[in-house]
């Protein structure tokens, strides 16, 4: 074989890289844990959206999926356990440059931060929600979230949960979003359109991504590892984009309806809030259109304030 | 720096507490406001939300305190001045928050104004019951700033005050009201905006790539940066380390949480506003603050008309305790009275200051009402017999 | 000449399987190689195979391997 005289190329760096702080890598994650896998899908969403990265601010709760906000390079705030989604419409109201996105699991969505899920919904406050479901309280050592299917081994159900469980994007398109869908970490295209498709629209956008926990919700219930998992949602997942929510309730092993549910348009919450200020008040200052004209003139940019 | 006009309401007005408090806010460069409803409070945010849409800004009512404490967290990272207003039963639930202020160095402003406690209580009524609480409320160690008005006048004063101190110190500060200065209407003169001192936020200097959000120069608190500036930086109130970064081990937690503590110990001079009269010779001393220091005022008048030299040390900030001034004051009276609506708050840390130079009485009352300053004569003139 | 490969950072992989398992044209096998950490990571077994879809990239939870097309290679010597 003789030597090359062109130099080898390099490989082109993985498209995650440069949205990871590659000095905290390797991240705490489980083997076989999905949600490195939808970090992926977020990355790809982001560079196919082209979106600008100095206006995304990522918010995060508390749990193994709240710790997706100290692994990516983007201005992002982990924050109190339930209360990204209060804590991100304060972010977005003060500066709605922003694109606001909540990242954050299925008990600290649900349970603890239920109440302010519901009322940003209502209110379609202009905030994007990625909701990792793995079924359980993974950070904690497996316990029992309002989304656990009902005959499962967790640590706070050692006889196997008996509690009805929430059924995700019923909720939420209950509450008022305007893009729901559903997709399992088995579905990782999917998911990076579908992120891209929510982030594109305004309002208060929810996707659920199922995914395993195999330390402690697959081991407790003897039901394999990542892998085992991974093959459970592919053969049990059925695609029925726009299925009415209502019908898509989970259980133990049952079929997984995926999809996107809910797309519809409505004026977020700032829209409402300026139109209606603007006609009922009557000497209304648009905080916004002052502070954009402010940014236009000031050379620096940014959200000034005295 | 001098306060943007557009949110000062100059001239002479007739005003209550709480809507003083509110034009302090605005006048200080608030521009968010999220806040629930609970008596005695609401009317600030009322006020607000009449007054923000004309001079530019936002209110939010949340749909509990946890949501509202929070969010005017998001609100100063997103680049506004914020605050939010409760009493007991919310400033309960605020706490978590509160902590969480503390540790990322948030600066914003709580407004607790107290009511009978503890629990639903006395909705209504006045106390002081929730000293101990502004200070220790929270899990962990860290430090607070606490500001007492006594007037209407001072909770406008005091919560420009609280917001210089919040940016200043990077710290959340409270406004500790009660509900009778709250409902109480008085003068209150709001002067020119070029007078009204501000402390604008401390931005940071840094390129982008340079920044680090937790690394301080001289005065122990970090600049910041705001969301969307392209710094790209991590917050989290993990114990971290001058990157933001989770630092989870003893010489990381040491390292930020002394210096939570020591940006604000440090400083405590400059932090501590008082008014003190006649302790010159004084043989008791009676130290107040909030709607107590006003009838503790007719008790020590009088108390002269006696003959008695009674002398005055009103808090103005409470927390962090001015110990050294109270050491002071012991060393030469005989007594120290505390009157507060309250079974026994503030007169612990007097003690404690004191260090047994001299005695300490407090002057309880469970709340409801004021004390009848009869009643904190006859302590007094018990005290130095 | 293959349409693509993948790059592997054996250190990050967790021999979870995803990539093996999913990978459309079956061009990955977890190796009889241990990692530092005790993994068995996955190597390209059928190179020629691959199309650089990069599919496995996506799946990777750790970010351990990624594939790309060999156009992405400018210089690439035709060396097979």
């Amino acid at each position: 074989m003789s030597a090359t005289t062109v130099p080898e190329p390099k490989a082109p760096i993985n498209p995650v890289e440069p949205f990871l702080r590659m000095d905290r890598m390797p991240h705490i994650w489980c083997p076989g844990c999905g949600i490195g896998t939808t970090v992926n899908c977020f990355t790809r969403a982001l560079i196919d959206s082209k979106i600008d990265l100095k206006n995304l601010a990522l918010v995060s709760g508390i749990g193994c999926t709240g710790r997706v906000a100290g692994y990516v390079k983007l201005d992002s705030f982990h924050t109190t356990h339930g209360r990204a989604i209060p804590f991100a419409t304060g972010l977005k109201l003060a500066n709605p440059k922003l694109n606001v996105v909540v990242y954050a699991g299925d008990g600290d969505l649900f349970a603890i931060g239920g109440n302010h899920l519901i009322h940003a919904a209502r209110r379609n406050v202009d905030i994007k929600v990625i909701c990792v479901n793995n079924l359980i309280y993974a950070m904690t050592g497996g316990q029992t979230a309002p989304t656990t299917p009902g005959n499962v081994i967790t640590a706070t159900a050692p006889y196997g949960s008996f509690d009805p469980a929430f059924n995700l994007p019923a909720l939420v398109e209950a509450a008022g979003a305007v893009y729901v869908a559903r997709w399992t970490t088995f579905h990782v295209r999917q998911i990076a359109k579908s992120m891209q498709e929510m982030f594109a629209k305004k309002g208060f956008g929810f996707i659920e991504i199922l995914s395993p926990c195999p330390t402690l919700y697959q081991r407790r219930n003897k039901l394999g590892d990542g892998l085992d998992t991974m093959k459970y949602y592919k053969e049990k997942s059925k695609i029925r984009h726009g299925a009415p929510t209502g019908e898509c309730a989970i259980s133990k092993q049952g079929e997984l309806i995926v999809g996107k549910f809910v797309d519809k348009e409505k004026p977020d919450y700032l829209e409402l809030m300026r139109q209606h200020l603007a006609q009922a008040c009557p000497q209304y200052i648009d905080w916004y259109a002052v502070e954009e004209q402010r940014a236009e003139e000031a050379q620096d940019g940014g959200c000034s304030e005295q | 720096m001098h306060a943007d006009p557009k949110g000062v309401l100059t001239g002479v007005h007739f005003l209550d507490g709480d809507h003083a408090c509110c034009e302090g806010a605005l006048a200080a460069g608030a521009r968010f406001a999220a806040g629930y409803p609970i008596t005695p409070s609401t009317e600030v945010v009322e006020r607000f939300a009449m007054r923000v849409p004309t001079v530019g800004g936002v209110f939010i009512q949340m749909e509990d305190e946890l949501a509202a404490s929070i969010a005017i967290q998001g609100a100063v990272w997103g680049g506004a001045k914020a605050f939010t207003v409760t009493s007991g039963p919310g400033f309960s639930l605020m706490m978590e928050h509160i902590g969480y202020a503390a540790m990322t160095e948030t600066p914003v402003v709580f407004v607790d104004v107290q009511r009978g406690g503890p629990s639903t209580g006395l909705p209504t009524l006045p106390a002081q019951a929730d000293m101990m609480q502004c200070r220790w409320g929270s899990h962990g160690d860290y430090e607070i700033i606490a500001v007492c008005p006594n007037s209407p006048q001072e909770a406008f004063d005091l919560t420009i005050q609280a917001f210089n101190f919040a940016e200043q110190y990077r710290v959340p500060v409270m406004v500790m009201l009660d509900e009778c200065v709250g409902h109480m209407t008085e003068k209150v003169v709001i002067p020119e905006a070029d007078k009204i001192s501000v402390y604008p936020r401390r931005r940071t200097a840094a390129k982008n790539g340079d920044y680090l959000p937790y690394k301080t120069n001289g005065d122990g608190v970090p600049d910041m940066a705001h969301a969307g500036e392209g710094h790209k930086f991590h917050m989290t109130g993990l114990t971290h380390d001058e990157r933001g970064y989770p630092a989870m081990t003893v010489k990381a937690q040491d390292k930020l949480v002394r210096r939570l503590q020591t940006k604000i110990t440090n400083a405590i001079d400059k932090i501590t506003l008082f008014e003190a009269a006649d302790l010159d010779g004084a043989e008791a001393v009676v130290v107040s603050y909030g709607i107590t220091s006003r009838v503790a005022q007719r008790a020590i008048e009088l108390a002269h008309a006696k003959g008695l030299k009674v002398g005055k040390f009103r808090l103005i900030t409470a927390w962090p305790f001015p110990d050294s001034k109270i050491a002071q004051i012991a060393k030469t009276a005989k007594a120290i009275i505390v009157p507060e609506l309250n079974l026994g708050q503030m007169s612990r840390e007097v003690e404690r200051a004191a260090h047994g130079a001299c005695k300490v009485v407090h002057v309880p009352h469970a709340g409801g009402g004021v004390h009848d300053p009869e009643d904190i004569l006859k302590v007094i003139e018990e005290a130095i017999r | 000449m293959a349409k693509g490969t993948v790059s592997i950072v054996v250190e990050r992989c967790k021999a979870c399987g995803f990539c093996v398992e999913f990978c459309p044209t079956k061009v990955l096998a977890l190796s009889s190689a241990f990692n530092s950490k005790g993994y068995h990571p996955p190597i390209l077994v059928t190179p020629e195979k691959c199309s650089g879809c990069d599919l496995c990239g996506m799946y990777c939870p750790d970010f351990a391997i990624h594939g790309y097309k060999n156009e992405a290679k400018e210089a690439a010597p035709d060396a097979r």
